[in-house]
C-alpha cells in the first residue's frame, strides 16, 4: 500500500496495476442517513458522473453482463416476455438493466428501438438516504456516489419509499437492499465503472460530472444537426442534478424511454414523513409526558372521600337490602 | 335479573364492608396488561426507527434487524388481543348524551367538583375517547403497516400509496403515544382506578363518585350479598 490511488477520469485505460491505496474513506462522506450532525468531510473530491448514451446503444446488454460479472451477481434465469429486457426488472442480484422499448414516433412514421439502461441515478439530493432510519446505511460521497453500506442496513424498505426512480431493491434472503454502486470499489482504486469499461459503443463513458457535461452537450449538438431536434441532457434538476445522466434522442419526452420520470423529486409525502413533522411529533410527546409529571407534582390528586364511601355503602344496603348486616360507621 | 345498560355480567359487589366491586374479570385484566406490555414493545421497537435519536432502542431487541422484523409481528399479536378487549368493551363505550354534557363541562372534573357533572355509567367521556381513539389508531396502524411490511408483504401496494401508508403509520404512532400518555395519567391521577385493572376491584366511594349509574345498576342487578 503507497499512493492513493487517483480519481478516475475515464473508464476506457487501462489501470494501474501497481497496488493503490483505495480513495474513497470514510473522510469522503457528504451525507449519510439518519445521522444529522455527521462532521463535515474532510477529502473533497471532484464530482464524477457516468454519462449513458441512449442515441449510441445497440442493446448489446455488455453493461449488464459486466455489472452481474464485477459485482458478482446471479440474477435468475428469466423468461422471454416477448422483449429483450432479461430480467423483467431490476433485482437485488441485477443492478443494473437494459429496458427495450419500441415507439412509432408520429413525426417520421419510423419505428424506434429506445433502449435504457436503468439503475440508480445516484442524485446529487438522494430520496433513499433521505428516508432511510438506520445510521450510516445509506452514504454519500463528496464525489457524488451514493452507496448502500449493508451492514448496517436493517431491511425495512424505506429507500424503496424514497426514491423517486424505483430502485432499490430487497433481498429476500439477505433482508437487505441493494443498487448500483457506480462501481464505488473500482472507483475508489482509480477505474471507471464495469458497465462504461464493458461498452463497444462507448455510449457509456465516465468521468468528472464537467467532462462528461460538456461531452453530453457535444452529443446534444451532433444530433441536433443530425434532424433529433428535441435531443437534450437528462439530468433532472428535481433531485439536484444526478451522476449518472442520459442523453436523450427525445428529450422531450423521457417517458418514451421506459417511463423515465419527466420530473423527478424527492415525493413531498416522503418530505412530510421525514421532514420537521417528526421533531414537532416527539416533541408533543414530550410536552405530554412532562406535563402530567408537572401536573402530578403541583395537581391536586382525585381522590375519593370518606362521604363517598358512605354514598356508596348506604346504595348497597338499600339495594341488597341490608340482610342484618349491620355496618359501623366508615 | 334486571337489564344490563352500564355494566358488563361480570361486575358484581364483592364486599360490603367496606363496599367493593369487581369491575374487570381475570380474562380481561391479563387481556388488558399482554395488550399493554405489547404496545410497550410496539413504541420501543417502532420509535427506533422513527428518529436518528431513538434508534440506539432497537439494541432492546438484539440490533436494526431484529426490531425491524420482530415490529410488524408485535404488532399483529397486539391487534388480535386488543380486538378481543374491544368485542368485550366496545358497547359499554357507546357514546350517550350525558357524555356530551361531561365533556362540556369537563373543568368541573378537573377542578374537583365532580358532583356539578351528570352521573356516568361505567366510562366516562375521557375514557371513551380513550378508547375509540386507540381503536381507530390501531386499525390505521394495522392497515398501514400491513403496507409496508417489507419482508412479507414486498409488492402489496405501490411506492406512492406506500409512501402515504408510512406517513400515516408514523402519525397514528405519535397520536397512540399521546392517548397511551393521557390514559395512563388519567388512571393514576383518579385514584383508585389503577386497582381496577390490577386487582379487578375498586371501592364503593370509587364507584359513588366516578360512576354512580354504573353503581347503582351493579347494585340493583344483584339480589344476594356477597358471601364473605
Ligand atoms: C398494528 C400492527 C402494526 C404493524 C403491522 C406495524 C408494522 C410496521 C412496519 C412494517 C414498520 C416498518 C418497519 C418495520 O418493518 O419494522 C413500522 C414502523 C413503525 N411503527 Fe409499526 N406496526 C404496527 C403497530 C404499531 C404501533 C401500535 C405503534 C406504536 C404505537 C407503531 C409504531 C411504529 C413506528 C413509530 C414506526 C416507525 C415509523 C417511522 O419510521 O416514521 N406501530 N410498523
Ligand atoms: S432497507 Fe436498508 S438502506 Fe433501505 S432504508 Fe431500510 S435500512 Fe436504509
Ligand atoms: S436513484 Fe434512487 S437509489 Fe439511486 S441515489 Fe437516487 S434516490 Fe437513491
Amino acid at each position: 500500500m503507497s499512493t492513493p490511488a487517483p480519481a478516475p477520469t475515464t473508464a476506457v485505460s487501462n489501470p494501474s496495476v501497481d497496488p493503490l491505496t483505495p480513495n474513497l474513506s470514510d473522510a469522503a462522506i457528504m451525507r449519510a442517513s439518519a445521522t444529522p450532525n455527521l462532521p463535515e468531510p474532510t477529502q473533497q473530491m471532484e464530482k464524477v458522473a457516468k454519462l449513458i448514451d441512449i442515441s449510441k446503444c445497440i442493446g448489446c446488454k455488455a453493461c449488464q453482463s459486466a455489472c452481474a460479472e464485477w459485482n458478482e451477481t446471479s440474477p435468475e434465469i428469466g423468461i422471454c416476455d416477448g422483449t429483450y429486457t432479461n430480467p423483467p426488472d431490476l433485482s437485488s442480484e441485477m443492478y443494473t438493466l437494459m429496458k427495450f422499448s419500441e415507439w412509432e414516433n408520429p413525426d417520421s412514421g419510423n419505428l424506434e428501438w429506445l433502449i435504457r439502461k436503468d439503475g440508480c441515478m445516484h442524485c446529487e439530493d438522494p430520496g433513499c438516504l433521505k428516508a432511510c432510519p438506520a445510521p450510516g446505511a445509506i452514504v454519500q460521497y463528496t464525489n457524488g456516489i451514493v452507496d448502500f453500506v449493508s451492514d448496517k442496513c436493517i431491511g425495512c424498505g424505506y429507500c424503496i419509499s424514497g426514491c423517486p426512480f424505483d430502485i432499490p431493491r430487497m433481498s429476500p434472503t439477505r433482508n437487505v437492499v441493494s443498487k448500483c454502486t457506480l462501481c464505488s470499489d473500482r472507483v475508489a482504486v482509480g477505474q471507471g465503472p464495469a458497465c462504461a469499461k464493458a461498452c463497444p459503443t462507448q455510449a457509456i463513458v465516465f468521468g468528472t460530472k464537467d467532462d462528461m457535461m460538456a461531452h453530453a452537450e457535444t452529443r446534444v449538438d451532433d444530433l441536433k444537426s443530425r434532424g433529433y431536434d428535441r435531443a437534450g441532457i437528462y439530468d433532472p434538476q428535481g433531485v439536484g442534478g444526478t451522476h449518472v445522466f442520459y442523453v436523450l434522442q427525445h428529450a422531450d419526452k423521457p417517458e418514451l424511454y421506459s417511463d423515465l420520470p419527466a420530473d423527478p423529486k424527492i415525493s413531498e409525502v416522503v418530505e412530510g414523513w421525514k421532514g420537521p413533522a417528526k421533531a414537532v411529533g416527539l416533541a408533543a410527546i414530550g410536552l405530554a409526558a412532562v406535563g402530567t409529571v408537572l401536573h402530578s407534582i403541583f395537581g391536586k390528586p382525585n381522590t375519593v372521600s370518606a362521604e363517598d364511601q358512605s354514598e356508596a355503602e348506604e346504595l348497597v344496603d338499600a339495594e341488597l337490602g341490608a340482610e342484618g348486616q349491620q355496618r359501623e360507621e366508615v | 335479573m334486571a337489564e344490563r345498560e352500564y355494566s358488563e355480567s361480570t361486575d358484581r359487589i364483592v364486599a360490603t364492608e367496606p363496599v367493593e366491586i369487581r369491575r374487570y374479570a381475570t380474562h380481561t385484566r391479563i387481556n388488558h396488561w399482554f395488550t399493554a406490555i405489547l404496545i410497550v414493545l410496539l413504541i420501543l421497537s417502532g420509535f427506533a426507527l422513527f428518529h436518528p435519536s431513538l434508534f440506539f432502542l432497537t439494541a432492546l431487541f438484539g440490533g436494526g434487524q431484529a426490531a425491524r422484523f420482530i415490529h410488524p409481528i408485535f404488532g399483529v399479536v397486539a391487534c388480535i388481543s386488543f380486538l378481543l378487549l374491544f368485542l368485550q368493551l366496545w358497547k359499554l363505550n357507546l357514546m350517550r348524551r350525558e357524555d356530551i354534557t361531561w365533556a362540556r363541562n369537563i373543568n368541573e372534573m378537573l377542578a374537583g367538583n365532580e358532583e356539578k357533572l351528570p352521573e356516568l355509567g361505567k366510562y366516562n367521556f375521557g375514557q371513551k375517547v380513550v378508547f375509540w381513539g386507540m381503536f381507530w389508531l390501531l386499525l390505521a396502524m394495522v392497515v398501514s403497516g400491513v403496507m409496508i411490511w417489507q419482508q412479507f408483504f414486498p409488492s402489496l401496494v405501490s411506492i406512492e400509496v406506500r409512501r402515504w401508508a408510512v406517513a400515516i403509520h408514523a402519525l397514528s404512532a405519535v397520536l397512540s403515544v399521546l392517548i397511551i400518555i393521557v390514559h395512563v395519567y388519567a388512571s393514576l391521577w383518579t385514584r383508585g382506578t389503577l386497582r381496577a385493572m390490577v386487582g379487578g376491584r375498586v371501592s364503593g366511594g370509587w364507584a359513588w363518585k366516578h360512576h354512580r349509574k354504573w353503581l347503582r345498576e351493579v347494585a340493583r342487578r344483584q339480589d344476594t350479598p356477597p358471601a364473605e
